[in-house]
């Protein structure tokens, strides 16, 4: 049987993996990389936030899940960041 | 039926694509981006192959410290490039150059084609020697490292402290002495100082913890120290620390710091426990971890200054 945890993670692991494809599609298909950068972020901050919210009620125990936050805390720092840095060398090159 | 099988072909094809598209891309900026995306995919073939000490080397230094190396080296280039106008390599140099790579790759692919049925291992001493008495440690990865092939591991430093001096040779010699040139752009930007700020306290606990792990799990010296040394690298691109002066007594203390208490208690080794590079069974742990403290601290030193590269003459004194 489907515990109602269990469904819990097959969706937002779901939901995850959707906006990671979704962020994929931009990041081909878009015409520019600021564009491109936004899709990009969607992917990371969440599809990745999504895959770990639905991979906490499988950690062994709480400093697991503490780790799987952290891992994504982690990710949407450094990855906005990276964003606004390319963005700004995308700036200056147009200059 | 497993999905997994599915995963594993598609990665291998995904490796060889991007390592195809690494050599084929001309614009170099380009080639060391898909070069990091080599080194992470390979993190993730090790774990599939269930060697995630190798993975987390891969990912730090394949995925990490190698990038920002060639990163800069090609930026270095560019520099050059603009002082002197390149000469083109004539049409035998470059005919040359493809026989030379394509032998060593017919050589390469003889050799592997060649090999015995069963191949001459040394695994079967070394896991003897990583479970036998004077080892201790959890993880037979590091005991191996430590206590098996403990020479290797002290002469992988040691190339490391060569290397930092070819890089500060190169400097000319009126800059001797002199700090390296700042990795950032000057003048501090908001959003690479707020990364910095919360990014290099962090890692660097997981850096120590990566270290102190090793003796038990996945991790270890060289993961740590390189993660740490990572974090050292974000902190001087966001200008919120400098490069030190490369005759400063510290860094040169820090740089030999690890062969040096490896060697030292190699050599003990001969009087204490009968032969060189053997450790007192009981001991080994605690002395492991003794060694294993200095080796994070020359990686973790080591590493940002072949990045910082060579002292500079800027007008600072």
């Amino acid at each position: 049987m489907i515990s109602a945890l269990d469904l819990f993670s097959i969706a937002a692991i779901g939901a995850g993996a959707f906006f990671f494809v979704a962020g994929t599609i931009g990041l081909l298909r878009f015409p520019d990389s600021l564009t491109r950068l936004h899709a990009l972020a969607k992917a990371d901050n969440l599809g990745l936030g999504l895959v770990a919210l639905g991979l906490i009620p499988r950690a062994e125990n709480g400093l697991g899940a503490l780790k799987l936050i952290l891992i994504w805390a982690l990710v949407v720092a450094s990855g906005g960041s990276t964003a606004q840095l390319i963005g700004r060398a995308l700036r200056r090159g147009r200059k | 039926m497993s999905v997994l099988p599915f995963i594993d072909v598609g990665l291998a094809f995904l490796v060889v694509t991007v390592a195809c598209s690494t050599i084929i891309t001309r614009d170099l900026f380009a080639a060391v981006v898909s070069y990091v995306a080599y080194g992470l995919l390979l993190a993730f073939v090790w774990i599939r192959l269930h060697a995630p000490d190798v993975a987390l080397t891969e990912a730090a230094v394949g995925g990490g410290v190698t990038g920002v190396l060639l990163i800069t080296a090609g930026k270095r280039l560019a520099a050059i490039k603009k002082a002197a106008p390149e000469a083109h390599p004539t049409t035998t140099l470059k005919l040359l150059t493809g026989a030379l790579a394509a032998l060593l790759a017919c050589a390469l692919a003889a050799a592997i084609l060649m090999l015995p049925d069963v191949p001459p291992s040394l695994a079967p001493e070394a896991a003897a020697a990583a479970s036998g008495p004077g080892a201790g440690l959890g993880n037979p990865i590091t005991a191996v490292l430590i206590s098996y092939r403990s020479f290797d591991t002290m002469l992988e430093k040691v190339v490391l402290i060569l290397a930092v001096v070819g890089v500060w040779s190169v400097g000319a010699d009126k800059a001797w002495g002199n700090p390296p040139a700042p990795l950032g752009r000057p003048g501090p930007y908001p959003a690479m100082v707020f990364l910095a700020q919360v990014l290099v306290p962090i890692g660097a606990l997981i850096g120590i913890h990566v270290f102190w792990v090793g003796a038990d799990a996945p991790g270890g010296a060289f993961q740590g120290g390189a993660l740490l040394a990572a974090m050292w690298m974000v902190a001087m691109m966001a200008r919120l620390g400098e490069p030190p002066r490369i005759d400063a007594r510290w860094l040169r203390l820090a740089l030999i710091a690890g062969p040096a208490v490896f060697l030292i208690i190699g050599l003990a080794g001969i009087s204490i426990a009968g032969s060189f590079f053997a450790y007192p069974p009981g001991f080994a742990k605690p002395i492991i971890l003794f060694i294993e403290t200095f080796m994070v601290l020359s990686i973790a030193v080591a590493l940002p200054m072949l990045v910082a590269g060579p002292p500079s003459e800027g007008n600072r004194p």
